[in-house]
């Protein structure tokens, strides 16, 4: 590693503000300003996936033909990290089957299919609570039984999180309201249209966490919406909401970039945000909370961009969980004959979708319908070692180097180059003029790495069991003439044996 | 369907191989019609005679390593080597100089490595180094600048015996370049101010190019803008032009207060031979340059380091090529010891420690 840090010396700075980050087209004004669309039709099947958290599956407690009511309960959590899943609407569950899923493969996944009857049937809802007179710990709870996750994309389930932060003593809460991906506008309309309901969610979860001091990072592209975002922060926010503008550039939205950015600390990369006494959670995250405590509303809808040059009349749309993303597609008049690639998320760091007929995931912040232009592709040319990839890396990676070992198949030697450090942000890849994949080949040795440490630890393990089995095998037959020996010895000397005795 | 589609990002920034070359070509194009302009047909011939062979060269090649032949040659990598490789020759030069340039820069200096990208040594300055220890004396013949259509400019078939039939004329219109005047008469025992005015040095003259020397030792201006107008594209940084000008201008003002009546200053050696055009359009080379900013700074810095002494204690009057090779040369070892600082991590690669202890 480097025996010194010109750039440290240069600026007196340890952790320079701001880190590489590139300026990709904005490529928001289709959907910025136009109001969320609440009017998407029912779907006549919701597709319900048990898996679309990180963690493990939420189990179904219903059975197939059972009614339910809007907000029910359909499937329980596993453990620890995981989020249960709620019924989006009234209806019939038709059927818990392999359903393909919304991800790369698009491979089946186990799915609860939900008929709705139209009805929209709320269960009992409680009136209005005062979430203030509920302990932090009960708020921690209600917002785990509410099925929230993480609505930026990681949808980590938030419960963890807000625990979490609660067990270390966090100083500051920061809200992400970024939003650093190209197309998408959702955390942005969400902002300008709710904002009073985030504000209070805020103060929600700042209660949950007994933790006194809030800052919402908008970037500077987003003006209206930090505007209101900081009137409602003024009028509601008791002042421990600050709400600050950050510079627009990728990627802003990544969590330890807008913690360097807003607090000036730098999270150690064997720990978590939490070890500096921050904690992040999105915009639409605070909504759901909010959502959720003040009104016992679980997470069954969300906000999610649909946009790209494929669709006609692209919008920010309040969908239902589980409609299926071709339903979302065609309320916005998209043209399936231009649309060469689906991406869920951004086009920056989402996953690219073979069809569109999955099932919105509660992750999902945008869709997107992309055309051959958007997406220009050709093939890789030679590194010509520009170094763009290096300056843009937010991490301080130096991506030609690794690329150049795995290529090599040098994997362990791209590991030292700091691969697992890397975020798969895309920024080298938006850069290289040579077009080369940069974070595919990160990936993919990552993947790689990982099987062989399972491969190697399952060999270790095999190599184990057998060394045990032969100790074991070794220690039966010592014992076995341990005995008989001392049968022979019992039935010659009995009576040297009583006399000791 | 590529399978490139597959992983994120979806979006590109559209910036291409082609078009970083064409800019750099761009940047060179004022400075080389200036360096055409003052020597006349010949100059062009042997331009031209570099370029194409260059790109014959590549295509060569290319075709031998069964490689995408027409993509790769449209990527305009071959054009900026033969570019400038033409640079470094002397205007008057015999086209088989310029042939074997080009064969000295594309095949050993780029091709026999792997193609683009591969190469350790930058193939333009490993040509010239070459061409200039394998043939001195066509290598050091400069010729006064004239006026285009002056009497002293050469015609055009007088031009064409020039570059085809090596038919130098044969009254003294060459000289030495300045940086080997005030070298050969500080030899001889006469102190700079004597030299500089018995070579006819100019400031302006200098800055502007009307002297002699190889077509990319005319103009600094133009190559400074030229140089500026690749920052301002942003296809260069100022990391390694700075740290390389800069080092020279420092060196030259130390050592001019010492003794100026030795050494000149720092507005002699900026405008003085390649300095301008290595600084702006060689050293910056990526291939062959470190990758990270701190790691340019230095290797800028070593290459000033190199030009100053060599130009100054050296036995050849210009040292810009060899400058660049040497760094060149330890690109890789500044690559391994000069890295970027990764986030969370200390310069050593170790996780940072928390001042106030973990939970």
């Amino acid at each position: 590693m480097a025996f010194f840090d010109i750039h440290a010396l240069w600026t007196g700075n340890r952790q320079p503000k701001i880190r590489g980050g590139v300026h990709p087209e904005q490529r928001k004004e289709a959907t910025a300003d136009r109001p969320i669309d609440l009017g998407l039709p029912l779907p006549p099947m919701l597709y319900l996936a048990l898996q679309q958290h990180v963690g493990k599956p939420a189990e179904p407690i219903v059975n197939v033909g059972d009614r339910v009511l809007k907000g029910q309960l359909l499937a329980v959590s596993q453990g620890v990290v995981s989020a249960p899943i709620h019924a989006p609407t009234s209806g019939t569950v038709a059927d818990i089957m392999d359903y393909p899923s919304a991800h790369p493969s698009a491979l089946p996944t186990p799915t609860l299919l939900l008929e709705p009857d139209g009805e929209e049937r709320w269960i009992d809802l409680p009136g209005k609570i005062d979430p203030f007179g509920l302990s932090p710990e009960e708020i921690s709870l209600r917002v785990g039984a509410a099925g929230i996750v993480g609505l930026g994309g990681a949808a980590f389930p938030s419960a963890v999180k807000l625990n979490l932060g609660r067990r270390t003593k966090i100083q500051t809460l920061l809200i992400n309201g970024g939003e650093c991906e190209p197309y998408l506008t959702c955390d942005d309309r969400l902002m300008r249209e709710r904002a009073r309901a985030i504000v209070d969610g805020i103060l929600i979860m700042l209660h949950g966490l007994d933790c006194r001091h809030a800052i919402v990072g908008i970037e500077d592209n987003k003006p209206e919406a930090y505007t209101i975002m900081r009137m409602a922060a003024d009028e509601l926010g008791e002042g421990k909401i600050e709400i600050a503008l950050v510079p627009s550039f990728y990627p802003m939205g990544w969590d330890k970039q807008l913690i360097g950015y807003l607090t000036g600390k730098e999270v150690p990369a064997d720990g978590r945000a939490t070890d500096v006494g921050v904690l992040m959670h999105n915009v639409g995250t605070a909504y759901a909370v909010q959502q959720a405590i003040r009104h016992g509303k679980p997470l069954i809808r969300r906000i999610v961009t649909v946009s790209g040059g494929a669709v006609g009349a692209p919008r920010n749309i309040d969908a239902p969980i589980g409609a299926p993303l071709a339903s979302l597609l065609a309320h916005c008049d998209y043209r399936p004959e231009d649309a060469v690639r689906y991406v869920m998320g951004g086009p920056m760091m989402g996953d690219a979708l073979p069809h569109p007929n999955v099932p919105l995931v509660k992750g999902a912040c945008g869709i997107l319908a992309l055309t051959q232009e958007e997406v220009s592709a050709t093939d890789a040319k030679s590194c010509i070692r520009c170094s763009r990839c290096v300056t843009a890396c937010p991490v301080g990676l130096q991506p030609l180097e690794m690329v150049a070992r795995i290529r090599a198949g040098q994997l362990e030697s791209a590991l030292k180059f700091g691969l697992k450090d890397c975020i798969s942000c895309g920024s080298c890849s938006y850069v290289c003029p040579s077009e080369i994949p940069l974070v595919h080949y990160f990936k993919y040795a990552n993947g790689e790495l990982l099987t062989r440490d399972q491969a190697n630890h399952k060999a270790e393990q095999t190599k184990r069991l057998a060394e045990e089995k032969l100790a074991r095998m070794a220690r039966q037959k010592q014992e076995a003439s341990a005995a008989a020996a001392q049968r022979k010895a019992a039935a010659k000397k009995p009576k040297i044996t009583e006399q000791a005795a | 369907m590529s399978t490139r589609l597959l992983s994120a990002p979806f979006t590109r920034s559209g910036l291409q191989i082609q078009s970083i070359m064409l800019t750099v070509v761009l940047g060179l194009a004022p400075g080389t019609a200036w360096g055409i302009l003052i020597f006349g047909w010949p100059a062009l011939f042997i331009f031209f005679v570099t370029v194409l062979s260059a790109v014959a060269f590549e295509a060569g090649c290319l075709i031998l390593a069964e490689k995408r032949v027409i993509a790769t040659l449209t990527d305009g990598s071959a054009l900026l080597t033969g570019w400038l490789i033409a640079l470094t020759l002397p205007p008057w030069a015999p086209w088989w100089i310029g042939v074997a340039g080009s064969f000295l820069g594309i095949v050993v200096g780029k091709q026999v490595f792997g193609g683009l990208g591969q190469n350790l040594f930058n193939p333009a300055m490993l040509a010239r180094v070459a061409l200039l220890v394998s043939f001195p004396l066509e290598m050091t013949v400069w010729v006064n600048p004239a006026p285009p259509f002056s009497a002293s400019a050469p015609g055009f078939l007088e031009a064409w015996a020039i570059t085809f039939a090596s038919q130098l004329p044969t009254d003294g219109s060459t000289g030495a370049t300045m940086l080997g005047w005030v070298k050969t008469e500080f030899s001889q025992g006469r102190l700079l101010g004597e030299s500089l005015a018995s070579g006819g040095y100019g400031f302006f003259k200098s800055l502007l190019g009307w002297t002699g020397g190889s077509l990319g030792e005319t103009s600094a201006l133009l190559f400074t803008l030229g140089g500026g107008w690749l920052l301002k594209k942003q296809i260069i940084t100022w990391h390694i032009p700075l740290a390389m000008l800069g080092t020279v201008a420092l060196l030259a003002s130390v050592f001019t207060l010492v003794d100026g009546e030795r050494y000149p200053g720092p507005l002699f050696h900026l405008t003085s031979g390649a300095l301008m055009l290595g600084a702006f359009f060689i050293a910056t080379d990526y291939v062959t340059s470190p990758n990270s900013k701190p790691g340019q700074i230095i290797f800028g810095a070593g290459c000033g380091l190199i030009v100053y002494v060599i130009r100054t204690w050296g036995s050849y009057p210009e040292g810009v090529a060899f400058a660049v090779l040497l760094m060149n040369s330890l690109t890789p070892v500044i690559d391994h010891y000069v890295r970027p600082r990764i986030y969370g991590r200390d310069s050593k690669g170790r996780p940072l420690e928390l001042s106030e202890g973990r939970e």
